[in-house]
């Protein structure tokens, strides 16, 4: 009796995944569009050459980049979970033969995906509509691909274990939208770092937004922009070792809290 | 070899404050179709879910194919096929591909093609999930649970929303399923359809099992009501009694009626639902 293997199960699930996350249109038309179509308005409305030659597009763009995987890893995988906790899909699963890596095998693979596109639309959106221009360093590039690796995990870890806060599917959105709008208020996605109070500045500096953020403006902004940074350096050290605590933290937090039933039903 | 699929002693689970099962003993033999009626929150799904490891259970012993289910690993969930009551997932996706996805978790999955005919869904193997009526969705989760080639199959009310059709040719496949060897334990609140099934069939209130057997061994025929326009009396010797009124009536006997019990009078008798009529 040959069973099938879990990386095998796995590739299954991620194009199950990829499937249906596409092809729901509120999940594109909505949640995948969102940065972009903020990133759009955002920059229109503060387009003016602002500091040192540089567009507030082109600031906007750095930072809606982050906000973007942010937005494909920690909000729509932890209200999907949600969504799926509630409507019996996690529970269908666990009572197949299929190995738990498998099932979080397919989620990585959406989450790949889905942040990819997303990060893609929204520098094609920077380059198009506020003359972004794309680094030629390739260490830019190195910067942007670890930036990426640790904030999807960090981001999808963190998201997988709001999840288990949110009670039923109709709150599901609201449990990792809110952390998540908050947050791109106080680590200077929305607004300038400098024009947050301190307190809201330091707690956001806490999370990994505002890490991210500040990498991608480093590895998409002229280097003297570093300036208008809090410390008035890009602090990538400090960035990629907050973000790598949060993957552990991420993960421990899952470990501990993930549940394969809601709550509520029996 | 052990001849018993399914072996079931002092079974408890509570919920909160709510008990569900109240010290369940449960046999099924390997091959036999049991059906379990009872009413709602009797606790036919939570003991349908401990048995199929879905859920852990309080207290009790609980064999299910020389196993216990709460140690249930990928070998043990590969040989059972699973059809909850309420599914409401995979609506993106088509028929064909969630059958043909679902098949790949499985050593030796059936014909994904096949279990679609099976369950009359040919037709709609393109179709989204979103798009079908009630009771075509309610065929693919008995596909999904069929698709596995499972020793040991659990439908929980698998025909609720079928049109009489739809529930011949589920009937139909179940049959084709057990003449083939598969273990099949049912809960239904269909009378008709715990006959027409099962081997045997058990009947459980309140978390116990009120009594199990064939029909006949439910039914207690030996209590048949004999009616007429002046009366009615129950009796086990119907045709004395007729003989005795037709002399009296002289003949004919006015409005005669002979019913024998049938296994829903069983059925609310042993659930304590009778009315009192």
């Amino acid at each position: 009796m040959t069973t099938p293997n879990a990386l095998t199960i796995g590739g299954a699930r991620g194009v199950v995944e990829l499937k249906q996350f596409f092809r729901e249109r509120d999940s594109v038309v909505f949640t995948f569009t969102f940065p972009a179509v903020l990133l759009m308005m955002l920059g229109s409305v503060f387009d003016d050459a602002g500091a040192a030659g540089v567009s507030g597009g082109q600031v906007l763009t750095a930072s809606f980049a982050a906000a973007g995987i942010v937005s494909t890893s920690f909000v729509n995988l932890g209200s999907a979970l949600a969504v799926e906790r509630d409507d019996g899909t996690l529970k269908r699963l666990r009572s197949l033969p299929m190995p738990p890596v498998s099932f979080f095998l397919g989620k990585i693979v959406l989450v790949v995906v889905a942040s990819f596109a997303e990060l893609v639309l929204l520098l094609a959106i920077g380059v198009l509509m506020f003359d972004v221009a794309l680094p030629s360093d390739p260490a830019a590039w190195l910067t942007m691909a670890w930036l990426f690796a640790l904030g999807i995990t960090s981001c999808s870890l963190l998201g997988i274990a709001a999840s288990s806060l949110s009670r039923s599917a109709r709150s599901a959105g609201a449990v990792t939208t809110l952390p998540y709008t908050v947050l791109l208020f106080i680590s200077g996605v929305y607004v300038p770092l400098q024009t947050v109070p301190d307190w809201m500045a330091d707690v956001g500096a806490v999370f990994p937004v505002r890490w991210l953020a500040q990498g991608f403006r480093a590895a998409l902004l002229p280097e003297r922009m570093a300036a208008y940074e809090p410390a008035g350096h890009w602090e990538l050290g400090k960035a990629a070792v907050i973000l790598a605590l949060w993957c552990i933290g991420g993960l421990v937090l899952c470990l501990t809290t993930f549940r394969w039933r809601s709550r509520l039903t029996r | 070899m052990n001849d018993s699929a399914i072996r079931v002693r002092g079974l408890r689970k509570t919920y909160g404050s709510t008990t569900a099962v109240a010290g369940l003993d449960l046999d099924v033999r390997r091959g036999e179709t049991l059906a379990v009626l009872g009413p709602n929150g009797a606790g036919k799904s939570t003991t349908v879910q401990i048995l199929s490891a879905q859920l852990p259970r309080d207290g009790g012993a609980v064999t299910v194919l020389g196993t216990d289910p709460a140690g249930a690993d990928r070998r043990f969930r590969s040989r059972l096929g699973i059809v909850s009551q309420t599914a409401n997932d995979l609506l993106e996706l088509t028929v064909a591909e969630v059958v043909r996805h679902f098949a790949a978790y499985y050593p030796r999955p059936r014909d994904p093609g096949r279990v679609l005919d099976e369950v009359g869904l040919a037709g709609q193997a393109k179709q989204k999930l979103r798009q079908l009526s009630g009771g075509q969705r309610r065929r693919v989760d008995v596909a999904l649970g069929v698709v596995g080639n499972p020793e040991l199959l659990f439908l929980d009310e698998p025909t609720t929303g079928f049109d009489p059709e739809a529930r011949r040719r589920f009937w139909d496949l179940i049959r084709s399923l057990a003449a083939d060897g598969t273990t099949i334990l049912l809960t239904t609140h269909y009378l008709d359809e715990a006959e027409a099934l099962a081997d045997r069939i058990a009947v459980i209130a309140a978390g116990r099992i009120r009594a199990s057997g064939t029909v006949a061994d439910l039914v207690d025929d030996r209590e048949v009501t004999v009616a007429w326009r002046d009366g009615a009396k129950t009796t086990d010797t119907p045709t004395a009694l007729i003989a005795e009124l037709s002399a009296a009536h002289g003949g004919e006997i006015p409005g005669l009626t002979v019913t024998r019990p049938s296994l829903e009078d069983a059925y609310l008798r042993l659930t304590g639902q009778e009315t009192a009529a």
